[in-house]
This record gives structure tokens, C-alpha cells and sequence, in this order.
């Protein structure tokens, strides 16, 4: 188990330094951040001061080890907007974006499980085809399409909900939900697969001939081992797609979560904030793709046994 | 038999969609009693069992016609009852073993967990006497350590103890009839004969009746008392089991007898071996290198194959015979060089074949070919039989499509196929078909050698019987050599000039086959032949259960290590056993225990002589 953890490990620390590298060069992408930082009518003086001080004259190469050494002592650095630490900036955006991702994980998982279960059980009847057709539509329409609808019939039309903001519980509905689809939809599908591949399984005759009824057959000994690639699905793919998700959702709805603060930060070429906060969203999506995967290790008895040795 | 009857079924009918799998079957089972259902595949014998306990629909079956009754109280019409009625007969009055126990067994449920189940359903027991139930119906079944198998999973139990806990499961709430749908026939014979002795102990001691489905008429004569023969859906005939296999009436169950492979019927007579080997595999062996830790010398040496020698005349058949693991499929593949040995020699026609290049390989697959043992998997679904056949010679020189289609039908020939075979697919052909083609693809570079791995396994008998003798023939006219590999040693006897017994990676006995058939040497030839079931209901003891088990030696070692090797010692002509020690093996009968030991106390193994080498 140790070995297993330690392999885990390593490759969590060599993903964090690629993608740190990535996320370093790829924000200076863009162009230069003087020219956002300051106003009109700079003094060229001025300008070349503020770039001296941001150290934006050394080579590029030279940068990127003094990024490399905010990793020792901490410091992040300011953002050029609003001259504070950027770790602050990010750690305050944090809790918000959790409010608006856990609550849209757990409908997920609400929906889309007993949803997959339905549709592999009745996948020859209308039930199945109904349940897919959904997921595929679910699954085809852009998140930000689904939000900016639900805005038009709740808000609009209907005026039931607010917009944007964060303020009251009726303003966590569009958000959960719009966040929520897609995932739903991808999950269903896993599964609908998933079951579908255990349902033909000889264990699951033995246990019919047990004469289990067919819902503890279904649930304790389908669910059981179907759930074993449920999880691995969720680690992989929807812990991406839900980071992915609240940038864009949060930014429609003015979410004040990391999410918007990415995208403000990149529109506005505040690359302390934006390189901080990357790093934090991309270490959020390591550690629960490593917690998933050890997760995973242990909830499969065979993986439990080579992973002890 | 005066017994009264428990399960009667009547004029029973069963559909797939529209396909009618079985018609108008009628027969009883009384109380204790075993009726065997013996049929090949596509006989309607495991449609019949999952309909017995309704749960052919499940499997997109139907029952189409017929009534099946359960005597007893309540006494129940089966057939009439709905899902929630039938899931109180379910395991608890009627219960059911299945063939695969590697598949039967839920993967991520603790094994204790899995019968402690049937009794908290059946019995009403709660946890921690569920538990203990558990625990005395693994000790029933002689499960050694019940404690601790009661909280390991099944990947971690053998397929024999696997089906041990399926026999526990299914015995649980001691149910008045147990259906046993081929629970041996993915078992090693000696292991095999262990499960028919626990089934009929069981049987006697709970007085279960007992519906065993099987292929297999050794097992059947094994088992039944009564025996129901069905074919194509239809049963041909019914009897008790001394009558059926003395007096066959039905012309099926005839061919059926005339098809089993029976051992001791005659084996061919040994060539007068003057000629070079075909094939001469000197001090073979495998290792397969297992990862453990981090640390890059920390790896453990798996020895699949561990010191094999042994040579095949031209027109010579050599039979392999061990049980699962033993490494004779990997001896099979480091031979043709489709896994690479770790040391020792293969000379093919006289040429050593074990360094040289991919590329000079090629060369080789023209003398020596293979044929597989699931006809199913090893035929591409996309290519034509004329392309499928001929690809082998296609690779060795190009042809033009009439030179193909010409040698395509010359082969198709030869085995016994039509020649307008050449223009369709695999899928179009039944399973002995398909190892026909399989042989007429390894016929089509004209090989001196053919490697049969468990060639005719996966057939119904007389298919088998159809193909060994095809090979025969094909021997007769082009001397092919034979290296046939099988777990079923009858079928071994009726084929091969000389067999070689593997255990453990290594080669225990080898000889003239009448020889070693008749006269085995080693322990474990004997325990093996002991085991294989005679298709005769008089000859019913349990030979194989008196003789010791053998402790085979530990395959699983740290790098460097060898497992401890014994020496061939010739007890007669052409016949050599495995022994670590020469006097014992001289005096017959005397079990090969452990290494010999030198004057230091450390255990030697004796060099093979070169004369030796080359009579093996």
C-alpha cells in the first residue's frame, strides 16, 4: 500500500511541476501586462520604472526560476490591480466556488446514478431510450447555452429567480443546475455502461438463483462492482469537467468565485492572480483524481491485494 | 427404485424468440436421486436447467409449453409462479452450481458475505449467526481454513476451492434439489474428481437430490443414477445409468459412447525414431519477471517452464498432458518462439532457432505452425476463408489471387471441407469446422511441424473425435510431426506415439505412450490417471483420493534462484521419470521426495547426460 501511495504521489508532484511550467509561459502568452496596469498618458519613464519593478525586463527564462522560487518561501507576489498578496485573493474566492460545486456534485450524483441504473435495466424499453436521449441532449448542449436559457424563462419571463449574485438561497438554483447538466448527462452515461457491462455477469445469475429479489440483486451485487468504474469515471473525468464548468458558469452568473476570478484576471493580464489561481484549481483536480484513485484501490478487493504486496 | 418423486417435469417446451430449444421433455427426479442430463452443445441441457428454476427468461428464453412440479409441501407448479414466488424456491428449495466458478462468485463481496446471504434471506438468521452458518457450511465442504476464507475474496481462492464455496452457497439451506450445470468441466481432473466425491458425500449426508448437466459420460458414469440423453431439444433416451451405458438404445447415445474417448482403448504404436528430430528442445526454460517494491532488483523470477527437454520424430505425434498452470501452453509458444526463452536450446529441423532475429523468424513459421484451442477467437471475422487459409503461405512468397484461390481449395480439401468454403466467412462455419480451417491454414505452408495448444478442447466429442482423426490422416500422407498439447488425457492416448507429463513447469515423465498410460512412474502421472473418470457406472472408486498429494515446488522466486531440478532416469526403454534420487526411482513404486543431497548437505541436481538428451 505504501509503494502505491508513494507512486501516486510522485506523479502528482511531476503533473503539479508540468503543469505549473505550462500555466507560466502560457499566460505570457497574451501580451504585455504594462499596458493594462497603467492608464493613458503614462510617461515613458514611468513605464520603463514599473517595468523594472515587476521585473518584466529579464529574460523570460529568468522569470520563470523566480516563479519556480515563490514555491519555497511562499511569496506569490502581488496582483498589479489591486496590490495585494495574490494567495489571498484566491483563498477568499475558494469557499464560494465550493458552495456552488458541492451542491451541484450531489445532484449530480442524485440524478444521474438512479437515472444510469434505469436506463441499463431498461434498455430495450421506452424507459432506456427516453433516459438516453436526454443525457445525449444534455450531454450536446454547451453549459453556458443551458444557463443563458434558464436565465431568459426564470428570470425573463417568468421573473421567479434572480439573475447574477450570490445573495439568497433562490440564487444558488440556475447556477447548481446549469453546472449540474453536463455532469449529469456525462455521468449517466458512464452508468448506464457501467451496469450494463455487470448485469451480463455470471455473479449476477448466482445471485437471481439465490433467489434474491431483483432489487438487492440489482443494488448489492450490480451496484457493488459497476460502482468500482462509476467512481474512477468520476475522479477522471468529472472533477475536470466540473472545474471547467465553474469558469464558465460562475463568470455568466457573476459567481464570485475562483471560476470569475480566473477570467477577470486573464482579460485583465493580472498574471500573479491567474498564474496563482490556476495552480490552485489544477492542485484541486490532482489531489481529487489521486484521492479517487486510492479511493478506487481500496473499494476493489482485487486492486486492494496487488497494491498490499 | 421405490423413492417417491420431488421434481417432475412435463412435456416441458422452451423458445429463444422463435427458435424451439427444447420440445416435449418429460422426466422425474425422486427424492435423492442423481439424474444425469447429458447432451453436446446446442442440446437445450442448460436451457432446460435455467428454466427449471425460471430463470431462462433472464437469458431472453421462454417457457413455451409443459408444467414443472415440485412435490412437497406446499407441492408447487413451478412454471405458473410469478418472480416473487419463485425467489422463496430460489436457493433455498431448489439451488443451482454454475460451470465458471472464476465468474460465478461475486468479485468484491468477501466470500462469507456471499452465503451468509442465502441464509439471511432463506433462514432469517441474523448477522453473527449467519456468519457461523457460513462458517460450517465452508467446513461441510472441506474448505481448509474456513475462519479466514470466510472475509478473502474470490480472486484469491483456486478454481477448485471456488467451487467448493458455489457447492456451500448452493447447499446453504440444504434444499431438496441441487441442479449442477457442468460445475467440473472447467476444472483440472484431479480436481474434478475431488468435487464429484463432494457433491455425492454431500448429497448422501443432506439428502439432496441432484441434476447434473454434463457433456462428459466418464463423469456421468461417475455420478448418475439415472441418465436423460438429450439431442438437439429432443430426449432420445432414458435409463438407468448401467443400462444406458451397457445397452445403449438410442442411436445417438451410441455414437455419443462409440465418441467418448475412453482410456486404456489403444494407443498408437511408437515409430522406429531413426531419422533426425524434427524438433529437439534441450534445458528449455521460462521465467516471466514479477515487479515487487520499488527497488529494481527487488523483482521475483516466475519459472513457467524450468528445464525441458524433449525431441519429436518426422511423422511423429508427442502428446503434452498437464493441468492449468502447469506451463505447457508456455512451453507450446517458447517453442515456436511466440514467447522467448530464457535459456536452453530449440533446434527446428536440425537449425537452432532460440537467437535468432525477428526478422529471420519468418523463415521458421514455414516448418512449424500452430493451431489454437478456441476456433471462435483465432479466425479473423472480416477475412475469407480462401484469405484466412492461405495468409501463412501469402506471407512466406506472394501469390496471385488464382494461385491462392487454387492452393485455398487443395487445402479445403484436404480437411474435409467443400472448396466453395473458399468465398466465406468464419461465422458461417460450427466450431469443428472452424478448427479444420484452423489446421488447413497451418497445412498451407506445407510445415514439417504443427503445435496443436488444446486444439480439439473446445469441441462437443464426436466433433473432437472427427478433427483427431483428421490430423491422423493428414500425419499419414504429408508426415506431419505433432506437438499435442491437452488437459484431457484419453484424447492424448488415441493420438500421440509418445506423451510427456508436465507439472510445474517441468517434465516428470515422458515415453512410449502405452508405456506411461500402463505403467506410470511418477506420483503425479499416477494421481493423474487415477483421476480421469472411466465412462463405466461399474468402476466408481475413487482411485485418485487414496494416492498422497504431491507438494508442487515454488515456482515464485527471487531473482538468481532456480527451483531444485530432478533428474530423467530411464526405468525402460524409451521411458524416463523424474526423480532427484536414481535408486528410488529404480525401485517402482517408491514416491520422489525431496533433493538429494551431496556429502556438503546441499541439494544437487544431476547433470543430463547427452545420450540421454537425445532419446527424451
Amino acid at each position: 500500500m505504501l509503494s502505491y501511495a508513494l507512486r501516486t504521489l510522485t506523479r502528482m508532484a511531476l503533473t503539479f511541476f508540468a503543469i505549473v511550467t505550462i500555466v507560466f509561459f502560457a499566460t505570457r502568452l497574451s501580451g504585455d501586462a504594462i499596458d493594462y496596469v497603467v492608464g493613458e498618458g503614462i510617461t515613458s519613464e514611468d513605464r520603463a520604472l514599473l517595468i523594472e519593478y515587476y521585473d518584466l525586463d529579464k529574460p523570460l527564462f529568468s522569470q520563470y526560476l523566480a516563479f519556480l522560487h515563490a514555491f519555497t518561501d511562499g511569496q506569490f507576489g502581488l496582483s498589479f490591480i489591486e496590490r495585494r498578496p495574490v494567495s489571498e485573493i484566491v483563498v477568499e474566492r475558494l469557499w464560494p466556488s465550493a458552495q456552488l460545486l458541492l451542491p451541484a456534485m450531489a445532484l449530480t450524483l442524485l440524478v444521474s446514478i438512479p437515472l444510469g441504473i434505469a436506463a441499463a435495466i431498461w434498455r430495450k424499453s421506452w424507459v432506456g431510450s427516453a433516459v438516453m436521449a436526454v443525457a445525449f441532449l444534455g450531454y450536446a448542449v454547451p453549459n453556458f447555452v443551458l444557463a443563458i436559457v434558464m436565465m431568459l424563462v426564470f428570470s425573463y419571463w417568468l421573473n421567479w429567480l434572480p439573475v447574477v449574485g450570490n445573495g439568497t438561497a433562490l440564487h444558488f438554483i440556475m447556477p447548481t443546475v446549469a453546472m449540474a447538466g453536463v455532469l449529469i448527462a456525462a455521468l449517466t452515461r458512464f452508468t448506464r455502461n457501467a451496469m450494463l457491462d455487470v448485469l451480463g455477469q455470471d455473479f449476477m445469475r448466482t445471485a437471481r438463483a439465490k433467489g434474491l429479489p431483483e432489487a438487492r440483486v440489482i443494488v448489492k451485487h450490480g451496484l457493488r462492482n459497476a460502482g468500482i468504474t462509476i467512481l474512477s469515471v468520476i475522479g477522471l473525468q468529472v472533477a475536470g469537467l466540473a472545474a471547467a464548468g465553474s469558469v464558465v458558469i460562475e463568470s455568466i452568473f457573476a459567481w464570485p468565485g475562483i471560476g470569475d476570478l480566473l477570467v477577470s484576471s486573464a482579460l485583465r493580464r493580472d498574471y500573479p492572480v491567474l498564474q496563482f489561481g490556476v495552480l490552485t484549481v489544477a492542485l484541486a483536480v490532482i489531489v481529487i483524481n489521486a484521492a479517487v484513485d486510492l479511493a478506487y484501490a481500496w473499494a476493489d478487493p482485487r486492486l486492494r491485494h496487488t497494491v498490499k504486496a | 427404485m421405490t423413492r417417491s418423486p420431488l421434481l417432475s417435469v412435463e412435456n416441458l417446451s422452451l423458445n429463444f424468440g422463435s427458435f424451439n430449444a427444447v420440445r416435449d421433455l418429460s422426466f422425474d427426479i425422486a427424492r435423492g436421486e442423481t439424474v444425469a442430463l447429458v447432451g453436446e452443445s446446442g442440446s437445450g441441457k442448460s436451457a432446460t436447467a435455467l428454466a427449471l428454476l425460471r430463470l431462462i427468461e433472464r437469458e431472453g428464453g421462454s417457457i413455451s409449453g409443459g408444467r414443472v412440479r415440485l412435490h412437497g409441501t406446499p407441492e408447487l407448479e413451478l412454471s405458473s409462479l410469478t418472480d416473487r414466488q419463485m425467489q422463496q424456491v430460489r436457493g433455498n428449495r431448489v439451488s443451482m452450481i454454475f460451470q465458471e466458478p472464476m465468474t460465478a462468485l461475486n468479485p468484491v463481496m468477501p466470500l462469507g458475505e456471499q452465503v451468509a446471504e442465502v441464509l439471511r434471506l432463506h433462514q432469517g438468521l441474523d448477522t453473527g449467526a449467519a456468519r457461523a452458518a457460513a462458517r460450517e457450511a465452508f467446513e461441510r465442504v472441506k474448505i481448509p481454513e474456513p475462519e479466514r476464507r470466510l472475509d478473502q475474496f474470490p480472486h484469491e481462492l483456486s478454481g477448485g476451492l471456488r467451487q467448493r464455496v458455489m457447492i456451500a452457497m448452493a447447499l446453504a439451506c440444504r434444499p431438496d434439489l441441487l441442479i449442477a450445470d457442468e460445475p467440473t468441466t472447467a476444472l483440472d481432473v484431479t480436481t474434478q474428481a475431488e468435487i464429484l466425491a463432494l457433491i455425492r458425500e454431500l448429497q448422501e449426508q443432506i439428502g439432496t437430490a441432484v441434476l447434473f448437466i454434463t457433456h462428459d459420460m466418464g463423469v456421468v458414469a461417475k455420478i448418475a443414477d439415472r441418465v436423460v440423453v438429450l439431442c438437439r431439444g429432443d430426449k432420445v433416451e432414458e435409463g438407468p445409468v448401467e443400462d444406458v451405458f451397457l445397452r445403449p438404445r438410442a442411436p445417438y447415445t451410441q455414437a455419443l459412447m462409440a465418441a467418448t474417448p475412453k482410456l486404456g482403448s489403444g494407443a498408437p504404436k511408437p515409430l522406429h525414431r531413426a531419422e533426425a528430430p524434427v524438433l529437439a528442445v534441450e534445458d528449455l526454460a521460462v521465467r516471466f519477471p514479477v515487479q515487487r517494491g520499488l527497488r529494481p532488483g527487488a523483482h521475483l523470477d516466475y519459472h513457467a517452464v524450468n528445464g525441458v527437454s524433449l525431441s519429436i520424430a518426422p511423422g511423429e505425434t508427442l502428446g503434452l498432458v498437464g493441468e492449468s498452470g502447469c506451463g505447457k501452453s508456455t512451453l507450446a509458444r517458447a517453442v515456436l518462439r511466440l514467447v522467448d526463452p530464457t535459456a536452453g536450446r530449440v533446434h527446428l529441423n536440425g537449425r537452432e532457432i532460440t537467437r535468432l532475429e525477428t526478422a529471420e523468424l519468418r523463415g521458421i513459421r514455414k516448418e512449424a505452425q500452430m493451431v489454437f484451442q478456441d476456433p471462435f477467437a483465432s479466425l479473423n471475422p472480416r477475412m475469407a476463408v480462401r484469405d484466412l487459409i492461405t495468409e501463412p503461405a501469402q506471407i512466406q512468397s506472394r501469390m496471385s489471387r488464382a494461385e491462392r484461390q487454387a492452393l485455398a481449395e487443395e487445402l479445403l480439401q484436404k480437411v474435409g471441407l467443400e472448396p466453395d468454403a473458399a468465398n466465406r466467412f468464419a461465422h458461417q462455419f460450427s466450431g469443428g469446422q472452424r478448427q479444420r480451417l484452423c489446421i488447413a491454414r497451418a497445412l498451407s505452408v506445407r510445415p514439417s511441424l504443427i503445435v496443436a495448444d488444446e486444439a480439439v478442447s473446445a469441441l462437443d466429442v464426436s466433433v473432437a473425435r472427427q478433427v483427431t482423426e483428421l490430423m491422423a490422416k493428414l500425419q499419414e500422407e504429408d508426415r506431419v510431426s505433432f506437438l499435442f498439447i491437452s488437459h484431457d488425457i484419453a484424447v492424448v492416448e488415441r493420438v500421440s506415439h509418445r506423451v510427456a507429463v508436465m507439472w510445474s513447469g517441468q517434465i516428470v515423465e515422458t515415453g512410449p505412450t502405452e508405456a506411461v498410460l500402463h505403467n506410470p512412474q511418477h506420483p503425479y502421472t499416477r494421481r493423474l490417471l487415477a483421476a480421469v473418470p472411466v465412462p463405466d457406472p461399474a468402476r466408481r472408486d475413487d482411485r485418485a483420493l487414496d494416492l498422497p498429494k504431491l507438494t508442487p515446488p515454488k515456482l515464485l522466486l527471487p531473482a538468481q534462484q532456480t527451483p531444485a531440478r530432478a533428474e530423467m532416469v530411464e526405468v525402460a526403454d524409451g521411458h524416463f521419470v523424474a526423480a532427484h534420487d536414481r535408486a528410488s526411482a529404480m525401485l517402482f513404486g517408491t514416491p520422489l521426495q525431496t533433493p538429494r543431497e551431496n556429502a556438503h548437505g546441499s541439494a544437487t541436481s544431476l547433470p543430463v547426460s547427452r545420450s540421454q538428451l537425445d532419446r527424451v
